[in-house]
């Protein structure tokens, strides 16, 4: 069984951990960046990518998650997630993890009022996926290297780059765990020896 | 097809403000140290609790100009406070596109008998409550969003901390009943029977609770998540402290890692003095703002 951190500064991590189990893998809340040894992928939850940021500044966890990514193991950012996982954002000088070669916009479909939940194709994983979107990003342009695994009215809003996925939405929130399960796939793929990456 | 304003969208917006801290701000000045200090969401108003307490008198919706002058100076939510029942405050709130509203005790009641029907809008409401008969009817009526009532604009922890436990301590007893026993239960309470059925059902409640109502210290969030706080609302403790940018940071980092004594000594060293605190006693029984309401 893989084992699979959720990073736990703030945000909807609970949801994480309970989606994580019902696809049949261990969740682990991260607190401490030493607990990132113990796991073989990592979520990156909703929540407030500003405050997350303070949070992993405070506690000296950019560093260890950015190898933990470029040691070849998975990572998964809904949202806020998304936010961090990206290489530009617009209107900021600087990003976070810088792991995944797109820009994206924050609040991009607007306010709370304008927050939605709407059916959407995502590629390899459902043609029927219940998103939610809260106060949501998306991406507004992607590298070579990015595979774009679903729209919505002509917005990118999940994306696959190697072994990093991300979604606009938040599947955590919805009973179909669909998206974490194709996650833990990929863990489980990067486990096997002939996977490197 | 797009849906808005669903309860999964509206609880949604509450889920990710989990593990944060939600601080009271009276202009964009305030509002930017909130954010820096890692705040996830800011509720704008025109005074502060224990400013509205010391002012007396009518206590009305912010300014929209303050609203506003917030919400253009940061990029994290802003919740703004309505009357008990005020539904142009509320509807005004939502049309201006503030994130979140509060339905508020510590404004002076529009309606003394009904509260707000919250299923009416697609902006999400946050509500106090000090038991679970009021947290149940509160969701009845569609708040995506709960927070003790504590007492606002005390600094004073211990009407919180009772809130908070009679809450949980209610859902646990409710948890373990039998089914047949849940009907009087809700009677008792004076509580929809159905919102009780699916709070027995997944073993707790369907939106989340913070903590709200005289949170002053790091020690006082981190014991308020401890009693099972989902989050914690900061009212005067922030901007009545003598250094509200250390207050904001060290309480943050107290709500983060709640059970990390080390830590919280250490970031409770040398942050200045917190807000001057007052004995629930001393307050006369119609300036009890958690009586507001019911």
């Amino acid at each position: 069984m893989v084992r699979i951190g959720v990073l736990g500064l703030q945000g909807a991590i609970r949801e994480h951990i309970r989606s994580v189990e019902a696809v049949g893998a261990e969740g682990i809340v991260i607190k401490h960046k030493e607990q990132l040894d113990e796991i073989d992928g990592l979520i990156l939850p909703g929540g407030e990518s500003t405050t997350m940021r303070r949070l992993i500044d405070k506690y000296e966890f950019l560093e260890p998650l950015v190898n933990f990514g470029n040691q070849g193991k998975p990572i998964f950012g809904t949202c806020a997630g998304l936010i961090l996982l990206a290489n530009e954002i617009v209107g900021q000088e600087n990003a976070h993890l810088k792991l995944m070669d797109m820009k994206v916009e924050r609040n991009a479909f607007g306010r709370q009022r304008e927050s939605f939940e709407a059916e959407l194709v995502v590629k390899g994983v459902a043609d029927d996926f219940e998103a939610v979107f809260i106060r949501a990003p998306y991406i507004v342009g992607v590298g070579p290297e990015v595979e774009v695994i679903a729209t919505y009215k002509g917005n990118i809003v999940a994306a696959k780059q190697g072994h990093y996925l991300c979604s606009a939405f938040h599947p955590e929130l919805t009973d179909d765990h669909r998206l974490t399960g194709h996650f833990i796939e990929m863990v489980e793929e990067s486990q096997r020896p002939a996977a490197t990456v | 097809m797009s849906k808005v304003g669903t309860d999964r969208v509206k609880r949604g917006m509450a889920e990710m403000q989990k593990g944060g801290v939600i601080m009271d701000v009276v202009n964009a000045e305030q509002a930017k140290i909130a954010e820096e200090a890692g705040a996830v969401a800011v509720m704008a108003l025109e005074r502060v609790p224990s400013d509205i307490r010391a002012a007396g008198g009518v206590a009305r919706m912010a300014d929209p100009t303050i609203v506003e002058e917030v919400m253009n100076a940061v990029s994290i939510p802003v919740m703004a406070k309505a009357r008990i029942g005020h539904i142009v405050e509320a509807r005004v709130l939502e049309a201006m596109g503030v994130d979140y509203i509060d339905e508020s005790e510590v404004l002076t009641p529009a309606d003394e008998v009904f509260h707000l029907n919250k299923r009416d809008y697609t902006v999400p409401f946050v509500c106090g409550c000090r038991n679970l008969g009021e947290a149940a009817r509160r969701i009845g009526e569609g708040t995506a969003m709960l927070r003790t009532k504590g007492e606002p604009g005390t600094g004073n922890i211990v009407e919180a901390v009772r809130h908070m436990r009679e809450v949980n301590a209610q859902v646990r007893k409710l948890v373990n009943m039998s089914v047949d026993e849940v009907m009087t239960y809700a009677k008792d309470l004076g509580a929809p029977y159905e919102v009780l059925l699916d709070i027995k059902e997944n073993g707790r409640l369907p939106v989340v609770n913070f903590a709200a109502g005289g949170i002053a210290t790091p020690a006082d969030a981190a014991l308020m998540m401890q009693l099972g706080a989902d989050g914690v609302f900061v009212g005067s403790g922030i901007f009545k402290s003598d250094n509200p940018a250390n207050f904001a940071r060290a309480i943050v980092e107290a709500t983060t890692h709640y059970e990390d004594y080390e830590l919280i000594a250490k970031v409770s060293k040398g942050i200045g003095t917190a807000m001057k605190g007052l004995e629930i006693s001393t307050i006369a029984p119609e300036q009890r703002m958690q009586d507001r309401g019911w």
